[in-house]
């Protein structure tokens, strides 16, 4: 568990890897796992120009 | 074997694919473009491919660039990337290699690109050559929206907005094909629903099972191996007259959505194509060559 930087809420992270986004379940925002012992979440980067399939 | 995997983020698709490596035993590596620096004098060693998950256009290109040039095999590699994520290199390639696609001007200049959509007829479709997801379509119903488009695109946007890449606006049945080509093969299709005209699942398309018929398999790979081949999900438009018309490729395929509806394995089939690269197997110089020619 970690606390979502945007709303504070506690997010349930079992089973991520390093660098999964994840969306924060009560604010919708999506979260990046920058690190895992002890988990930490961050913002996920903001989408940019050229990103897609 | 040493896999290298190229990330910008790990959504659901990477860890589908981290997870089929992992089923399989293969070793491999995260190389997260974040905080990749690439020494070029120092080419990296040990990996037999790089699986390229990037999903910033300019980083793919710039990265695969390098890795190819070193030597290090990439699914895909550098040139079927830039060829795909560029609409207009894709569209041109594609025509080249006589597969049927929509009506498709290019113009340089507001002026033009007005003179383009009026040749094309309303609607038409205005894209950017460069972006993804559905972002920035626009469906142009009247003269009258279209300068107000092109004024916006002139003035707002960076150099890559003055490329206009017009298409004709197929009245498709409300849906659309993504079908999947790994290597020599179409191992799926699905239709994508939408009562709005885009029909990206990234937009809320809902997917269904679409089945690989040996018209749509054959169309399919054609168009895969016009781009260079790999690892392509293309979309495929339903023209009432004509049939199939390819609309555009995709390099770095989003696959989450449409395995339960097609029953494949998209990542496991994925994986082992990679593997075969790695192992040689595969030889995707032939393709990229095919491409040049």
């Amino acid at each position: 568990m970690a606390n979502c930087p945007e709303c504070g809420a506690l997010v349930q992270a079992e089973g991520v890897i390093l660098g999964e986004i994840l969306p924060c379940p009560e604010c919708g925002m999506e979260l990046e796992v920058l690190c895992l012992e002890p988990l930490a979440l961050g913002p996920a980067p903001e989408m940019e120009e050229d990103w897609g399939e | 074997m040493r896999i290298g995997v190229l990330i910008s983020r790990i959504r659901v698709e990477e860890k589908l694919l981290l997870e089929a490596l992992t089923a399989r035993g293969v070793a491999f590596e995260v190389l997260d473009d974040q905080g990749l620096v690439l020494d070029l004098g120092r080419p990296l060693s040990g990996y037999d491919v790089v699986l390229d998950r990037c999903i910033s256009h300019s980083r793919a290109v710039s990265i695969l660039r390098v890795l190819n040039d070193w030597g290090i095999p990439t699914v895909n590699t550098c040139e079927v990337v830039a060829n795909c994520g560029d609409k207009l290199v894709t569209t041109s390639l594609l025509r080249r290699a006589g597969i049927p696609i929509p009506r498709t001007l290019v113009a340089f200049t507001p002026e033009a690109a007005l003179e383009a959509i009026e040749q094309v007829g309303y609607p038409a479709v205005l894209k950017p050559a460069i972006g993804s997801w559905g972002r920035l379509l626009s469906k142009v119903n009247d003269r009258e929206a279209a300068e107000a488009i092109l004024e916006h695109k002139a003035v707002l946007g960076g150099y890559p907005h003055h490329v206009y890449y017009i298409q004709e606006y197929i009245r498709k049945p409300g849906r659309d094909i993504r079908a999947f080509v790994v290597g020599d093969e179409t191992i799926a299709a699905i239709y994508r629903h939408s009562p709005h005209w885009i029909t990206n699942t990234a937009r809320g398309g809902q997917a269904s099972r679409c089945p690989v018929t040996p018209e749509l398999n054959d169309l399919c790979v054609r168009a895969a191996q016009a781009v260079g081949g790999g690892v392509l999900a293309l979309d495929v438009l339903e023209d009432p007259d004509r049939g199939y018309l390819v609309n555009e490729v995709n390099h770095t395929t989003e696959f989450r959505n449409s395995i339960a509806p097609t029953g494949v394995d998209i990542p496991g089939r994925i994986v082992d194509y990679v593997l075969a690269v790695g192992r040689g197997e595969a030889v995707l110089a032939e393709a990229a060559e095919r491409a040049r020619a």
